[in-house]
């Protein structure tokens, strides 16, 4: 097992949700609106290239965080638009993202049938 | 009644509160008022399948409550007011079909308590109706699916915001009885501060509060001295320090025996419930589980309930409008 690959992980990963943080308590921004926002940061740097090396360094650290479904949909449409043209603008970024998409479906459905909502603690 | 000032009435004879009755959830029995309520519940489920239906039940077993309290007969009330925070007010319409009462609903959003309590004030004392029950109720997690975000999102709450009350309050008023006593009221004004934080209610509807609280020190001839305690409804942490320093910007010092309801119902640092507590629950356990309880005892002889309410809902904080806030007040004597 790389240890040292998860410890990067886990410094990448939670300064990204460290930033969230900040944002949620230090700013009027709502939590849906922080969340659009990373999916757009992470789709601008995705698309740019730069994303690419914070996921060499940290892998799950950084694709885990929504930045990195943002960097998935860029990379995506980029990969499409080369090998089918235009319209791959528009198929690229979902096809990408199918599966955690579907898996997000999915499993989600077999959580609300063995699971109850709670009420959060705080 | 008699009209004084621009918008306060005095009862010509004062109605009587012949009992309440609060039921508080989960949360609320953590907190330092739990001792004043009838029954605390142990999970917001209540048994049902979901928090709706909890909260409808909530309604149900409070008014039923307050009923056998009372000793009145169900068949001998004339009206039920009764409001609360879901989609066209079904936790009360629900709650309340098999009771055979003659039903008003009402919304004020969180001032439907005390809103309730006037109309049902002015019908006793106009002879329009003898016994009358008032009920307000609010439960957490049907109140952040309404408002905010299903719990099932998981999202983080700003320390701006407050924590719905889950819990449901009734009071029985009566044209006789020994108190303690509805004298006076003051019907509050639309006031919007152009607050649009949908977390930061208390700002919101601290405005509101002020203007209903010094209009009715201008109407009544009274000042903050008169009252052994003003209690506002959910202005939280936040607004209360507003509300405080607005009225002693008017010339009104109201820091001796001031207080909020939403403030009271939690313990801040204990419970993680950052501006404190919110909901038409707040101001409607509050009152019919502690005040009631201090009146009896005389331990308050006068006191000042001012329900505040932020009248918005979740399409028009989509739609970037500012929150109007909304507050109305009772003075009860005994």
């Amino acid at each position: 097992m790389d240890w040292m690959m998860i410890f990067k992980a886990f410094i990448i990963g939670g300064i990204i949700c460290v930033i969230g943080q900040i944002l949620i308590d230090k700013t009027k921004l709502t939590p849906a609106r922080i969340l659009v926002a990373y999916v757009t940061i992470g789709a601008i740097l995705g698309g740019l290239g730069i994303y690419k090396y914070l996921i060499d360094f940290a892998g799950c650290g950084a694709t885990v965080p929504l930045t990195g479904f943002g960097s998935l949909l860029s990379k995506g449409t980029i990969s499409e638009v080369q090998t089918t043209g235009f319209i791959g603008a528009f198929t690229g970024g979902i096809k990408s993202a199918a599966g955690g998409i579907s898996a997000a479906i999915f499993f989600g459905y077999i959580a609300s049938l063995v699971s109850k909502p709670k009420i959060k603690k705080q | 009644m008699k009209k004084v000032g621009n918008q306060s009435y005095i009862l010509n004879k004062p109605v009587n509160i012949a009992a309440t009755a609060s039921i508080v959830g989960p949360k609320e029995k953590e907190g330092p008022l739990h001792q004043f309520f009838d029954q605390c519940l142990e999970d917001e489920f209540w048994g049902e399948s979901s928090w709706e239906k909890a909260e409808s039940k909530l309604v149900k077993e409070t008014v039923s409550m307050a009923i056998s309290k009372s000793g009145i007969a169900s068949s001998d009330i004339d009206f039920c007011f009764a409001g609360d925070l879901l989609n066209q007010c079904i936790a009360s319409s629900f709650g309340l079909r098999e009771t055979n009462i003659p039903f008003i609903g009402l919304f004020g959003a969180c001032s439907t308590f005390i809103e309730s309590m006037i109309i049902a004030s002015s019908l006793i004392d106009g002879d329009f109706a003898t016994n009358t029950i008032c009920t307000a109720s609010s439960h957490f997690c049907s109140a952040e699916k309404q408002f905010r975000f299903p719990l099932e999102l998981g999202n983080q709450r700003p320390p701006s915001s407050q924590w719905t009350v889950t819990g449901s309050g009734a009071a029985i008023l009566t044209k006789e009885g020994t108190g303690p006593f509805i004298t006076t009221f003051t019907p509050g004004k639309i006031v919007d501060m152009g607050i649009k934080d949908a977390n930061n209610m208390g700002a919101a509807m601290a405005g509101a509060a002020e203007d209903t609280l010094i209009t009715h020190f201008k109407d009544t001839g009274r000042n903050p001295n008169y009252y052994d305690v003003i209690l506002t409804g959910d202005l939280g942490h936040i607004g209360k320090d507003i509300l405080i320093d607005l009225a002693s910007s008017k010339g009104y010092n109201i820091r001796a025996n001031y207080n909020d309801c939403g403030v009271l119902m939690f313990d801040k640092e204990k419970q993680d419930t950052h501006s404190g507590g919110s909901g038409c629950g707040c101001i409607a356990t509050v009152f019919s589980g502690y005040v009631y309880q201090m009146l009896q005892e005389k331990k308050y002889k006068k006191v000042l309930m001012i329900a505040t309410g932020a009248l918005m809902n979740s399409t028009s904080t989509q739609q970037g409008e500012s929150i109007p806030g909304i507050a109305h007040a009772i003075s009860i004597e005994l």
